[in-house]
């Protein structure tokens, strides 16, 4: 009556197996590595970035112990400390020839050092919490109001030069708050600029007002439009913040929305919050200029010399531009940046849009260089880069510019990015900083683990000397609950924190709970005259609904931290559900498993060892 | 080896108007320490800036609270955390200073008495975190709290759900009746803690209850205090030992654990010993007050014709 069936056997065995298999990865500690990821938006790894890394590791008479290639970086596994900091240097020149203009991003990391083999079934140690491993937390508020206000006043400058374009006169073009209210002297003219502002200007919807003597039309953004114009600033925001990181030499940096309006930025292994902070803060800045392209000075720069006035950038992809000494234009002027598509050719392009001042002075240089190039730079701790150099078709009014040409899409969107990234679209604020020293993270594990493995000790030696036989077979049931514990988390590739540890220690006391119900049950069966064989049987049987009830309660629990928790308390949560899942496998069907292959096919059972 | 061998049902509700005194009386003292003292609350809840630093050998706290005292700010703490050599400063919320310049220049006071002091964490909450974070946590109490009497009303009964939580909520007010009169910090990871204790602890009422109803069905002749009196006897060793092996990993976690996860098994530690205390005194005796009877659980089944049934 106790017997399994084969196949509950078989599931036994291969959780057994594949507890053991994704468990193994996190006991082979790390190997010393250096990564190499791109370090702008714009460089790629090349398909040829390996044999470039293994070249230049082999010139130097570094041995390397494998490459790892990711979708964004590579992992170059290295012996020991020392020629780790040796390839570092190595790749750092042979990959970025200008060493004040790093294209690539050469950081030291930590690769797990398992066999090939596991890493191969995805059996990977589990991910290391800052609190662990040392390193910097920051969370941003992004001020989301402040972007949303810039994006009225660009609005407002738009309505202002679509109105004067097209002739229709109106007394006054203002933003109060989050709106826009333009006034009008008669009814027709209000009639006729509502149209042509509903054409262009689809984002916006615009109502007619009488207040007294005044005729409005009052503008306020579509909710979708201003809900994608806030998600717009915030993956700005994401994606400018990314750029600046890069420059910090992080192995892995985490950089992500929270919520609707905070970023979190984690930067494991920096040690240096001011340096981050300062970096965190610094803006880049657009500037917009002429090539200097006249017969005369195209003579000069042929000749290798760079005429007066002018100065000599490189251009995406290394070609060098002469460009003149005058800012026409600055990033200030640009309220928006998107890649999109050319309307008449279809061909990728990117839509830039200037506020008023912009767009008069563009107006005015378009009129006068037809046929010209134009030079657009990214200028970032004093060092410019040409982002794009267009050549300019047709005079262009209104701010709203478009550039277009041999572009593929990937190209246009990584433009669009950089002309936006250039800025932060809205002010953000640290409102929550961790820093971990590294010393303090070491010693977190090894306090963690040390409360785990004597709890774990002191609780198994007592189940075993209290319940014999039976006690043995809790233990090794709970022993498989941490098994199968660490094996979900590694599998899960989740983020160990300390409150996980804690986690891990409180659900393995509490999971023994289940067993000791069992056993009592047992004792109880056998002191009420069942059988041996009958009373395990009941024993197992009775104590499930209590197991359950009592399991749920405590997974309400688990499922409110982590629904409601947030940072620590959320590592401590996913720990403890998991481990409430595991231990209801491990305490009731394992250790059934485990009876039932002892005592199960003993016909004539005299007595069990249960204390 | 066994340590309860119970012969006789004690008779625990013949007591039960003691046991629910003793609970008033601590109740009302924990009430009393949490009005009058308050709770020690964490920067994660006023905001603040934290920074824990290490040195090569203790160093003078006095030299220290009086360089950290000269940065001028309205109310610093420096005290030893964990060892005699680690000491952790707290800074107020300042307005128009970013946390980045605040800790820098706690750290420069610390260096200019110890010049060879380590920096080992700083931790800074704004004050926007700090609101959200206090409100996040009252959410979750209420939400185990609904949660669990939920599910055991449908489980059980109303008067089992409304029993386990007040017997569970007095362990709570008891615990952070603890961090009050002590003024041991309170931080999220004690608030997981204690919600953590508040799901564990209902399972000793759980398993009691479940008892109890199960006696209902088999002791037919029993009055509800016979029936209550045995649940408890015969639950009492399972409760005592797996409490012990629970208290076991959490000594270990006190013992082991270091400063950082201190108060967080501090927590635990109270909550599983008046987990036990309530779960035996204090639930079932809030069923028995609210009037428990057979037919609450028993629920006569109506059998339809030519339908077989197996009665246990």
């Amino acid at each position: 009556m106790n017997r399994y069936a084969a196949w509950k056997y078989l599931l036994m065995a291969l959780a057994f197996v594949a507890g053991l298999l994704y468990t193994l990865p996190n006991f082979f500690g790390e190997a010393p590595a250096v990564q190499v990821s791109p370090g702008k938006a714009t460089v790629k790894l090349g398909s040829d970035m390996p044999e470039r890394i293994r070249k230049a590791l082999e010139q130097a008479g570094v041995t390397e112990r494998g490459l790892s290639i990711d979708l964004n970086s590579i992992r170059v596994r290295l012996a020991d400390t020392d020629t780790q900091l040796k390839a570092k240097d190595v790749l750092q020149r042979a990959l970025n020839p200008d060493s004040a203009d790093p294209s690539y991003v050469v950081a030291l990391n930590l690769l797990s050092a398992s066999p090939r083999w596991l890493s191969e079934v995805r059996a990977l140690p589990m991910y290391l919490g800052l609190d662990l491993r040392g390193g910097v937390h920051f969370l941003l508020q992004v001020d989301l109001k402040q972007a949303a206000l810039k994006r009225y006043d660009a609005l407002a400058g738009d309505a202002r030069t679509l109105l004067r374009d097209k002739n229709l006169r109106h007394a006054g073009v203002s933003r109060e708050g989050e709106s826009l209210r333009i006034r009008f002297r008669d009814a027709e003219t209000r009639q006729k600029s509502a149209e042509m502002l509903r054409g262009n200007l689809p984002d916006v919807e615009w109502t007619e007002q009488v207040e007294g003597q005044d005729l409005w039309l009052a503008g306020k953004l579509k909710p979708e439009a201003e809900k994608r114009s806030m998600e717009n600033a915030l993956k700005q925001n994401i994606s400018t913040l990314n750029n600046r990181i890069n420059e910090l030499g992080v192995a892995e940096p985490i950089v992500a929305q929270q919520g609707a309006e905070r970023i979190v930025v984690q930067l494991p292994g920096v040690q240096d919050t001011a340096k981050a902070k300062d970096i965190l803060g610094r803006t880049a800045t657009l500037e917009i200029r002429m090539v200097c392209d006249a017969p005369e000075e195209s003579a000069s720069i042929a000749s290798g010399t760079v005429p007066f006035g002018c100065e000599r950038y490189l251009e995406r992809g290394g070609i060098p531009v002469v460009v003149r000494k005058q800012v026409l234009l600055t990033g200030e002027n640009l309220t928006d940046a998107q890649a999109g598509f050319d309307s008449n050719t279809q061909e990728p392009a990117v839509h830039l849009n200037l506020d008023p001042k912009g767009a008069r002075i563009f107006r005015d240089v378009t009129r006068e260089s037809i046929g010209r190039r134009m030079a657009i730079l990214l200028v970032e701790k004093g060092r410019g880069e040409v982002v794009t150099a267009p050549v300019i078709r047709s005079e262009i009014a209104g701010g709203r510019v478009q550039i277009s040409g041999r572009m593929t899409t990937e190209e246009a969107n990584d433009v669009a990015l950089l002309l936006r990234a250039g800025s932060l679209a809205a002010p953000m604020e640290i409102i929550e900083e961790r820093t971990i020293g590294p010393s303090l993270g070491a010693d977190n594990i090894r306090k963690g683990f040390h409360s785990t493995i004597w709890g774990f000790v002191a609780v198994t030696a007592f189940m075993m000397a209290y319940y014999m036989l039976f006690g043995v077979i809790s233990s090794l049931a709970l022993a498989t609950n941490l098994l199968l514990l660490i094996a979900v988390l590694s599998m899960l590739q989740a983020t160990l924190t300390l409150p996980g540890i804690a986690a891990i220690a409180l659900t393995l006391g509490m999971a023994i709970d289940s067993n000791v119900l069992i056993n009592e049950r047992i004792r109880e069966e056998l002191r009420n005259g069942a059988s041996p064989q009958a009373a395990i049987s009941a024993g197992y049987d009775r104590a499930w609904d209590t197991i359950l009830d009592s399991n749920i309660t405590t997974l309400i629990a688990g499922v409110a931290l982590l629904v409601f928790g947030s940072g620590p308390v959320r590592g401590f949560a996913v720990v403890h559900c998991l481990g409430i899942l595991t231990s209801m496998f491990s305490a009731v069907f394992f250790s059934r498993g485990l009876v039932a292959m002892w005592y199960g096919s003993r016909r004539k059972l005299a007595s069990l060892s249960i204390g | 080896m066994e340590f309860f061998r119970l012969k006789r049902d004690i008779p625990f509700m013949r007591h039960a108007l003691i046991f629910n005194l003793i609970s008033f009386a601590t109740f009302a003292l924990a009430v009393f320490f949490l009005a009058t003292r308050g709770l020690h609350l964490s920067i994660e809840f006023t905001g603040g800036t934290v920074i824990e630093v290490g040195h090569a050998q203790a160093p003078d706290l006095e030299k220290i609270r009086e360089a950290v005292g000269r940065l001028g700010y309205a109310e610093t703490q420096v005290q030893n955390f964990g060892s005699s050599r680690d000491v952790m400063i707290r800074l107020p919320l300042t307005k128009g200073e970013n946390p980045a310049q605040q800790s820098d220049k706690a750290m420069q006071a610390v260096r200019s008495v110890d010049p060879l002091a380590e920096l080992r964490r700083v931790e800074f909450v704004g004050p926007q975190v700090g609101g959200e974070l206090a409100a996040d946590g009252a959410m979750a109490l209420l939400f185990v709290v609904i949660g669990i009497m939920i599910y055991l009303a449908i489980r059980f009964e109303w008067k089992f759900a409304v029993a386990a939580i007040v017997a569970n909520l007095h362990d709570v007010v008891i615990i952070l009746g603890f961090f009050a009169a002590f003024q041991w910090e309170f931080s999220l990871a004690v608030l997981a803690a204690v919600l953590a204790v508040l799901g564990y602890s209902v399972n000793e009422s759980v398993v009691i209850f479940d008892r109890i109803r199960e006696n209902f069905r088999k002791m037919r002749k029993a009055t509800p205090r016979e029936v209550i009196d045995n649940a408890i006897t015969a639950t009492a060793s399972r409760t005592i030992i797996t409490h012990l092996s629970t208290e076991m990993m959490v000594v270990s976690m006190l013992v082991f654990g270091g400063p950082a996860l201190f108060y967080f098994a501090l927590a635990l530690t109270i909550g599983i010993v008046f987990g036990i205390y309530s779960s035996v005194f204090v639930a079932a005796a809030v069923a028995m007050w609210l009037g428990i009877k057979r037919e609450d659980l028993v629920k006569p089944l109506k059998k339809k014709d030519g339908e077989f049934e197996i009665v246990p």
